[in-house]
């Protein structure tokens, strides 16, 4: 006979309040995260793009470069890659001090990548539960207070697969599980990709039965909502979709799918960025915050190239552009910051028009 | 697009509801939960009625029935602005007052939304330490159409669970969840909001902790099945218990406690698209419900839904009892109703102030959500 209803507590009450306390400053309004977490693979990726060589020393300095800028009033945290945790300043203070010194969460990525789902159509799982407990503790002593783990769907005819969604699901509140047992906030990330041809209102419906199936699944693991962040794709259309979506249809479409899915506990919501540039990651975010729905979870970001795109642009690896490259990052976090609070003015009054005049009125999701 | 393949989830939506069926649903939902209202769950079944006939020394013929019912629906112009459904039983659906006036048509007249009891009654699962589900999926398509038709615009299904050591078990709360989530779905089919109510009885000596963590499997588990039978949520209302201690629980906990407890509970399962959470009084007395209704109003963490009541004994026992069967006591017993009524209208505002204690003993023994 099976029974699951006695309680066996994980987590006494004073770590319940330290999980929470960490959530709600990283998303203290106003504030969002800066994903600085790309892996040396992926760094490889922005650095060739402007002709600098992938070395610990360019991938260090750039860092320097934003954490010496970075602003604590619209920057509540920072997700780190392991390399970085341990690297130093040009004043040879460690990272995690200098972004600590700002009064800034400092979050670390822990998962080790994706896995493939036999029999599947390509999906995946990802992987890097094991020896995780030991790492976040590692972690905690090493200045960390949250941490971030991706899962990955996508979108097809046979896409996403139950067995896909079961597996990721489970996958994720088990790392958030170990993550909070070691004083570490947990950012769950069910990213479905933005790749096809699917229109908006099939995103919304797979996105509403892939965080149904997240929080089932953050039940089922007693995971402390309170003491956990939500970091899903917003919902968008595809990306070869004919059919183009305003910022507010976005806004209205991904503000009911999270209303239908992610308890009220959950303090609050950083979208990524995806594929979107720097201008439609803000306007869609500004767009969520100025929903007519009610929403009571913070909505805010974390970006990765949405908030550096610019600043790796204007740099190109040189000391010279350092300033010119702070200050496009710079722009960028204040107006996503601005954006959390739906308070984002679009630059060109075109834009703005515009937006305005392809509002669809009444559409109900 | 939609073709079905072996061993895989077809990830295609096909639209179980139209745009204007969603907004009907929605518009139903949110009449009956409008500021300041609830529900009067006047549903009992035959048997039910026994036995609140049975002690005010009334005979349980359909003729007292229809007079019980007539002197609550029959109730003055105050009933208006507290009462934003009633939960109707089959038969009384088809009454009539003295003058010949459909009860659900009265009731429909006066602005209030009428709702049916769809459920047939609690059966045993096998192999449970006396567990049960809930029956009545048989033709309950039809039936809704019927109902609609005869005024119904919401309805009203009850599964039942219960603490103990063994107990709820994992079937008991997937089956129930299940069966919520089957009779949700028929329900919006037919232009009906459906009401879903997991009741966990308050029977046992366990505490408030206990109820909370059940409480908390019991809905996590409703909204996943929800979610996995396509039911359309902003068309909906849940019928919860409060999260209480058992009744033989030595502890004694304050209003404040129960609703901290409550209100957690919700945050962490009930979605915020939900419509209205209207509460069960399963043993509270009539203040008892009302001061506790109160409390979660005012319980300071955020709260999405309509937080109100669908009380049936905690609105009429006062009236049963000064009604006790005699013609001449209809006009007290129905200010004995309109009075718990307004009380509750107030309290689903966080606005009733009890003559009791609560007060400066209840903020005492205020305690951080973390503990929760």
């Amino acid at each position: 006979m099976q029974v699951m209803t006695t309680q066996f507590p994980s987590l006494s009450p004073v770590q319940k309040k330290e999980l929470s306390d960490i959530a709600q400053r990283i998303v203290a309004p106003g504030k969002g995260i800066l994903a600085a977490d790309e892996s040396t693979g992926t760094m490889s990726n922005r650095l060739q793009k402007i002709n600098v060589e992938n070395t610990e020393e360019n991938r260090r300095t750039f860092r320097d470069l934003l954490f010496s800028a970075v602003d604590p009033n619209c920057i509540g945290g920072i997700i780190f890659f392991h390399e970085t945790l341990y690297q130093k300043s040009d004043k040879g203070v460690l990272f995690p001090q200098v972004i600590k010194d700002k009064g800034i969460v400092v979050g670390i990525k822990v998962d080790n990548g994706t896995a493939g789902l036999n029999g599947t159509d390509g999906e995946m799982t990802t992987q890097g539960l094991d020896g995780l407990s030991g790492r976040c503790a590692q972690y905690k002593k090493d200045g960390c207070d949250f941490a971030k783990w991706r899962c990955v769907l996508k979108i097809s005819d046979a896409c996403p697969s139950a067995l896909a969604i079961a597996e990721n699901a489970n996958v994720l509140a088990r790392y958030a599980s170990i993550c909070q047992q070691n004083g570490l906030v947990p950012i769950v990330e069910p990213e479905i990709l933005p790749d096809g041809d699917h229109d908006l209102l099939r995103t919304q419906y797979v996105t509403e039965k892939v965080l149904a199936a997240t929080y089932k699944a953050l039940n089922d693991h007693h995971v402390y909502l309170e003491g956990t962040l939500l970091k899903p794709n917003m919902v968008t259309a595809g990306h070869s979709c004919p059919k183009k979506f305003t910022p507010q249809e976005v806004g209205m479409a991904t503000v009911t799918a999270l209303r239908r899915t992610v308890p009220a506990a959950v303090p609050g919501i950083t979208f990524l960025s995806g594929g979107q540039s720097e201008e439609e990651a803000t306007q869609n975010l500004n767009a969520m915050n100025q929903t007519a729905l009610h929403r009571p979870w913070k909505l805010s970001f974390s970006y990765g190239r949405a908030l550096q795109a610019s600043a790796l642009a204007a740099w190109k690896g040189k000391a010279a552009n350092k300033k010119a490259a702070q200050d496009a990052f710079t722009s960028r976090a204040k107006s996503n910051g601005l954006a959390s609070k739906g308070e984002y003015t679009a630059v060109s009054s075109a834009d703005q028009a515009s937006m305005q005049s392809l509002h669809t009125a009444n559409y109900v999701y | 697009m939609g073709q079905k393949r072996e061993g895989c989830w077809m990830p295609h939506q096909y639209p179980a509801l139209t745009t204007e069926q969603k907004k009907e649903l929605q518009e139903i939902a949110e009449r009956i939960t409008a500021p300041g209202k609830g529900i009067l769950a006047a549903d009992e079944s035959t048997g039910s009625m026994g036995k609140r006939l049975n002690p005010i020394g009334v005979e349980n013929t359909e003729e007292n029935r229809r007079l019980y019912r007539q002197l609550l629906f029959t109730a003055d112009e105050r009933m208006d602005a507290c009462i934003g459904g009633v939960i109707f039983f089959h038969e009384t659906l088809y009454q009539n007052t003295d003058d010949g006036t459909n009860f659900s048509q009265l009731i429909k007249d006066r602005g209030i939304v009428v709702g049916i009891k769809v459920d047939k009654g609690v059966v045993p699962l096998a192999g449970t330490d006396g567990e049960t589900t809930t029956q009545g999926l048989d033709g309950l398509a039809e039936r809704c159409a019927q109902y609609k038709k005869d005024g119904a615009d919401f309805a009203k299904w009850r599964s039942v669970l219960k603490i103990s050591d063994n107990t709820p078990s994992e079937l008991a709360i997937m089956e129930n969840a299940n069966v919520l989530a089957r009779y949700a779905s028929i329900c919006q089919q037919n232009g009906i909001v459906p009401i879903v109510e997991p009741e966990i009885l308050p029977d046992g000596d366990h505490d408030l902790k206990r109820c909370q963590y059940i409480t908390e499997k019991v809905l996590s588990a409703v909204y996943k099945a929800l979610s996995d039978h396509h039911v359309y949520l902003e068309g909906t209302l849940l019928k919860p218990n409060m999260v209480t201690p058992g009744h033989s629980c030595p502890q004694k906990y304050t209003n404040e406690e129960i609703a901290m407890a409550t209100v957690t509970a919700l945050r962490r399962t009930v979605p915020p698209a939900v419509t209205g959470v209207t509460f069960l009084s399963g043993g509270q007395s009539e203040e008892e419900a009302s001061i506790n209704l109160n409390a979660i109003n005012t319980c300071p963490l955020g709260k999405p839904w309509a937080l109100t009541f669908s009380y049936g004994r905690a609105l009429q026992a006062s009236a049963l009892n000064a009604w006790r069967g005699e013609r001449d006591n209809e006009k007290a017993a129905a200010e004995e109703f309109l009075k718990r009524a307004e009380v509750n209208g107030l309290a689903a505002q966080g606005k009733y102030e009890s003559t009791g204690d609560s007060g400066a003993a209840g903020q005492s023994l205020y305690v951080a959500n973390h503990a929760y």
